[in-house]
C-alpha cells in the first residue's frame, strides 16, 4: 500500500493549535479518551490529529467545560475543530480515491443518491412489470418476489453490500496504517475498545452525561445513538436471518408477524425511527456553536436516509398484503439501495474509525 | 435585567466561586437574590475560569481526596507559605470549614474527577473539579438558575454608598444604562485589582505595561476601592501581588494557565543584557514559580528569557507557545533579541563552572556551579546540545493581596473596628486577611466557598432582622 498521509489543510492547522493549548492545560483529562492520548505527545501530525480527531464523540463536555472557547482570542472548539479534521480523515483515506469527491457535499449527494434509488426502483417495477401485478395483492410465500424477481433482490444486494464491505474495510485498514505502528497488542487492549465502542463509553462526559444540547448534561444522545445503531444491527440480523430462512431452508418471505426475521426487523426498525429522529430533533434544537458546518449536510442526509429506510420498511410490514405493497417494495429498496452504495462515502465509516481509534487508544495506554 | 425598583434581600457583587457560594447558599437561606456580574455570560465567573481545585480538610478518604489531610497538616502547610502572615483563627475555620466545601460544591452539581496522573502530591490534599474552574461555574449558575436567583451579566458597580458602615445604595451600570439599586444585605466578592493597570500603576510606574494579568480582565477593584475610600478596614500591603513567570508571548489579559512555563530550573535564565540573576535550581518548580513573577518584574524592561539545550527539552510541560529553537546559541540570542556576545560569555562562564555530578530532575541533585555568581545550586548541566532553545519570559499578576478586612462571620470591618452593618465579603477581595502572602494550590478557592458561604447565610440573616 502506498505512503498514506492525511494533508496539511486549516482544519488541521486549527486542531493542532488547539491540541496545544489543550496539553499545557489539560483540565478535561477526565472526560474521554482524548487526552489521556493527547497527553502521550508533545508534537501533532497530521496523521496524529487525524487520530485524536476520531477519537472524539463530540460530547462537547470540553467546549463547555473550556476557558479558552470562544470568544476566548485562543478560540478552543475541539467539537467543530475535530468534526472538520474527521471529515478530511474520510477524504485522505476513502477507497478507492476517486470516489473520496463524493464526500464533497455530501448532504446533496446522498439526497440525490437516495432519490435516484427510489425513481430507479419506481421506474424498474412500472416498466417492466404488468400494472395487475405491481397493484395486485399478493400473500403466501414469494409474494414479494412476484414484484422483483429474487435472483436480482439477492445479486443487488450481495454485490452492494460485499462493495460496501470491501470499500470501508479498505479505507479503515488505510487510517489504521496512517499511524505508527505500535509494538503490540494484547487481547486486552481489543475488548476495551471494542467494548468502548460498542458502549458509547464516551459519550458520557466522565460519566455524567454529555452536553447533548447545551451546558447540562444528559444521556439522551447516548441511548439515541445506541437506539439507532442496535436497531440498525437488528434489521441487519434480521434481513441475515431471513436470507438463511430463504436459501438454507426454502422457506420464502414473508414471513409470519412473530416470526424471527420479523420481530427483528420490527425492532430494529423502531429503533432506528426512534433514534433516528431523536438525533435529528437534538442537532435542530442543539447549540450551533460547537457544530462544524461544513459537515452537517452530510450528517442530516445519513440520519434522515437511516429514517427513511426504517420508516419505509415498517410501511412495507404494514401494507404487505395490501395492493400497495408492491409499490411500498420498491420505495423502500430504493432507500436500501442508495444508503448501501453511499455507505462507504457516508458519516456511516464513523463508527469504524471511532472503533480503530478507541482499539489504539486501548493499546497506547498499556 | 436588573429592575431598580425592586428590594432585593441580599445583593452580591461578582460572579466567581466566591460569589455563587454566598448567592446560592443565601438564596436556600429563603432570600431573594440579586447577583451582579461585570462581565458578559460566556466570559463570567473572574478568576475562577482558571482555577481547577480546591485544597480541602479530611479525616478519612472521601470519593475523591485519598488517605487524610488534617487541620494542623493544613495549617502548617499555611503557615509555612504565608510566613506568618495570616489569622491563626479565620485561618483555622477557613481550614476546618473546608470539609463541609465539597460536599457543598458536590451539591451543586460540580463534578469531580478522580485523582490525577502526574499530580499525585496533590490527590490527598486537593480535590480536582471535573472540566476546570469553568465547568464548576457553569454547575454554579444552572443551580442557582434554578433555586431563582437572579443574574445581572454586563452589569459593573460603580460605587458604593456606604453610610455609617451601613451600604445605602449603590451606583451601577447594567447592559450599558446606569442606575441606583438597593438591597437588604450586600455582599462583595469582586475579586482584586491586578487587571487595573492605572491603579497598579501608583505602585509599579510604567513597569505596569509590562506585567501579564493571567486572569479575567474584569477585576478592576472598583468596589474595593469604593469601599477603602469610605472608611472600610484595609488589609494586606497594597503594592503586593502573586506572580509567575510567563511566558512573554502571553496575551495581555485571561491567558490563564497554559501560558506559564516550566523550563526554569533546567535551564539558565538572563535578562535583558545577557546576564543571570537568581539561582535557577533553588528548590523544586513548585515552590519556587511564584517568586519568579516578582524576579523579573525587577529586572530591566520587566523580561527574561529562559536558554536550554536540546537535554533539557523534556524535562519540563509544554508551554502553549512554540519555544524559539537555533543550532546555535548566536543564533538562538538573535531571534530572542538579544546580544549574541554577551549570551556567547554568560553561557561560558556558566558552562565553565558547572561542576560534574549525577543529575536526577526528580531530586534536588545537587549539580551545582562553582565560582559562579549567582550560582545554580541543582540541575546545572552544560548547555551544549544543540538545537538550543529559547522563551522569552515576562511577569503574569495573578491576584494582588490588598483587600477589606473581615470576621468570622464574612462581615466587613470598618477602620475604627466596629463591624459594618449589612455589608460582606468572601473571596480574592478578603483573602488578605488568611493568606498575606504566598500562595498554597487550592486555597484561594477554599478561601472563596468557605467565606461565600459564611456570607451568603450571614447576609440572608441580616437581610431578614
Amino acid at each position: 500500500m502506498p505512503d498514506i498521509s492525511l494533508p496539511e489543510s486549516d482544519a488541521i492547522a486549527n486542531a493542532r493549535r488547539s491540541m496545544e493549548v489543550c496539553n499545557a492545560c489539560r483540565y478535561c483529562e477526565g472526560y474521554c479518551a482524548v487526552f489521556p492520548a493527547m497527553e502521550l505527545r508533545r508534537e501533532f501530525s497530521a496523521v496524529d490529529l487525524g487520530y485524536l480527531a476520531n477519537l472524539c464523540h463530540g460530547c462537547r463536555a470540553c467546549f463547555y467545560a473550556c476557558q479558552y472557547a470562544p470568544p476566548h482570542p485562543f478560540g478552543v472548539n475541539l467539537p467543530q475543530q475535530f468534526s472538520e479534521v474527521r471529515a478530511e480523515t474520510y477524504v485522505a483515506y476513502a477507497w478507492p480515491q476517486p470516489l473520496a469527491r463524493l464526500f464533497r457535499r455530501n448532504g446533496t449527494v446522498m439526497s440525490i443518491a437516495a432519490a435516484l434509488g427510489v425513481a430507479l426502483l419506481l421506474v424498474l417495477v412500472a416498466t417492466l412489470r404488468d400494472s395487475a401485478v405491481l397493484f395486485g395483492t399478493h400473500t403466501g410465500p414469494g409474494a414479494f418476489y412476484r414484484v422483483i424477481p429474487l435472483w436480482l433482490m439477492v445479486a443487488v444486494a450481495s454485490v452492494t453490500f460485499l462493495y460496501a464491505l470491501l470499500a470501508m474495510g479498505l479505507s479503515v485498514l488505510r487510517f489504521w496504517r496512517a499511524e505508527e505502528p505500535l509494538a503490540d497488542s494484547t487481547p486486552g487492549a481489543l475488548w476495551t475498545g471494542l467494548r468502548d465502542a460498542l458502549t458509547l463509553r464516551y459519550l458520557g462526559g466522565g460519566g455524567h452525561g454529555c452536553n447533548d444540547t447545551d451546558g447540562g448534561f444528559s444521556d439522551s444522545r447516548r441511548r439515541l445513538h445506541h437506539a439507532l445503531f442496535y436497531g440498525f444491527m437488528f434489521c441487519f440480523a434480521s434481513t441475515s436471518v431471513a436470507a438463511i430462512y430463504q436459501d438454507i431452508f426454502g422457506w420464502a418471505a414473508p414471513y409470519a408477524p412473530l416470526s424471527v426475521p420479523v420481530v427483528l426487523g420490527t425492532l430494529g426498525g423502531i429503533g432506528m425511527v426512534v433514534g433516528g429522529a431523536g438525533l435529528i430533533w437534538l442537532k435542530v434544537i442543539g447549540d450551533t456553536e460547537p457544530v462544524a458546518r461544513a459537515v452537517l449536510g452530510g450528517e442530516y442526509a445519513l440520519l434522515f436516509l437511516l429514517l427513511l429506510v426504517a420508516t419505509t420498511g415498517l410501511l412495507l410490514l404494514m401494507l404487505r398484503a395490501t395492493p400497495a405493497m408492491g409499490v411500498a417494495l420498491a420505495v423502500h429498496l430504493g432507500f436500501v439501495l442508495a444508503l448501501f452504495l453511499l455507505m462507504p462515502y457516508s458519516k456511516f465509516v464513523h463508527g469504524l474509525y471511532r472503533a480503530v481509534a478507541l482499539w489504539r487508544a486501548a493499546r497506547e495506554r498499556k | 435585567m436588573v429592575d431598580p425598583n425592586l428590594l432585593y434581600d441580599v445583593l452580591v457583587i461578582g460572579g466567581g466561586n466566591a460569589a455563587l457560594s454566598a448567592a446560592i447558599t443565601a438564596r436556600q437561606a429563603g432570600a431573594s437574590v440579586l447577583v451582579l456580574e461585570h462581565a458578559p455570560k460566556a466570559m463570567r465567573g473572574g478568576n475562577s475560569r482558571h482555577t481547577r481545585n480546591l485544597r480541602a480538610m479530611h479525616s478519612r478518604p472521601t470519593s475523591v481526596l485519598t488517605d487524610a489531610y488534617l487541620e494542623d497538616e493544613y495549617w502548617d502547610d499555611l503557615l509555612r507559605v504565608t510566613g506568618g502572615q495570616t489569622d491563626e483563627h479565620l485561618a483555622r475555620m477557613t481550614i476546618r470549614m473546608s470539609e463541609q466545601a465539597l460536599p457543598f460544591l458536590e451539591a451543586c452539581g460540580v463534578h469531580f474527577q478522580p485523582s490525577l496522573t502526574g499530580t499525585l502530591s496533590l490527590s490527598r490534599t486537593n480535590a480536582f473539579f471535573l472540566g476546570g474552574g469553568k465547568a464548576l461555574l457553569n454547575a454554579f449558575y444552572a443551580t442557582a438558575e434554578r433555586i431563582g436567583v437572579v443574574v445581572a451579566y454586563d452589569s459593573e458597580v460603580q460605587q458604593v454608598y456606604l453610610d455609617d458602615g451601613f451600604v445605602r445604595a449603590l451606583d451601577i451600570t447594567s447592559n450599558g444604562f446606569a442606575m441606583t439599586v438597593r438591597a437588604k444585605a450586600v455582599v462583595a466578592s469582586s475579586g482584586g485589582f491586578q487587571a487595573n493597570l492605572e491603579w497598579m500603576r501608583q505602585y509599579w510606574g510604567d513597569a505596569v505595561d509590562n506585567f501579564i494579568i493571567r486572569g479575567t480582565p474584569y477585576a478592576r477593584g472598583r468596589v474595593l476601592k469604593s469601599l477603602l475610600d469610605q472608611g472600610v478596614a484595609q488589609i494586606g500591603d497594597p503594592t503586593q501581588f502573586h506572580a509567575v513567570a510567563l511566558d512573554a508571548r502571553a496575551p495581555q489579559f485571561d491567558g490563564g494557565l497554559v501560558t506559564r512555563l516550566d523550563s526554569v530550573p533546567f535551564s539558565i535564565v538572563l535578562n535583558r543584557e545577557g546576564r543571570r540573576f537568581y539561582d535557577e535550581g533553588e528548590d523544586f518548580w513548585p515552590k519556587r514559580y511564584a517568586i519568579w513573577g516578582r524576579l523579573i518584574a525587577q529586572q530591566p524592561g520587566q523580561i527574561a528569557y529562559s536558554i536550554c539545550d536540546a537535554k533539557s527539552v523534556p524535562l519540563f510541560m509544554p508551554s502553549v507557545f512554540p519555544a524559539i529553537v537555533a543550532g546555535t546559541l548566536a543564533e538562538l540570542a538573535e531571534k530572542l533579541g538579544l546580544e549574541p556576545d554577551a549570551v556567547a560569555a554568560t553561557v561560558a562562564a556558566y558552562n565553565a563552572a558547572v561542576r560534574p555530578g549525577q543529575f536526577n530532575d526528580r531530586t534536588l541533585d545537587g549539580c551545582h556551579t562553582e565560582g559562579l555568581e549567582p550560582p545554580k545550586t541543582n540541575w546545572a548541566q552544560r548547555i551544549d546540545t544543540p538545537p538550543f532553545v529559547g522563551y522569552p519570559l515576562r511577569p503574569g499578576i495573578t491576584f494582588t493581596y490588598l483587600g477589606v478586612k473581615v470576621n468570622d462571620q464574612a462581615r466587613v470591618l470598618m477602620a475604627d473596628g466596629r463591624p459594618a452593618g449589612n455589608l460582606f465579603a468572601s473571596g480574592e477581595i478578603m483573602s488578605g486577611n488568611i493568606l498575606g502572602k504566598g500562595y498554597l494550590a487550592g486555597f484561594g478557592m477554599t478561601i472563596g466557598t468557605v467565606f461565600g458561604r459564611l456570607a451568603g447565610e450571614s447576609a440572608a440573616s441580616s437581610a431578614r432582622n
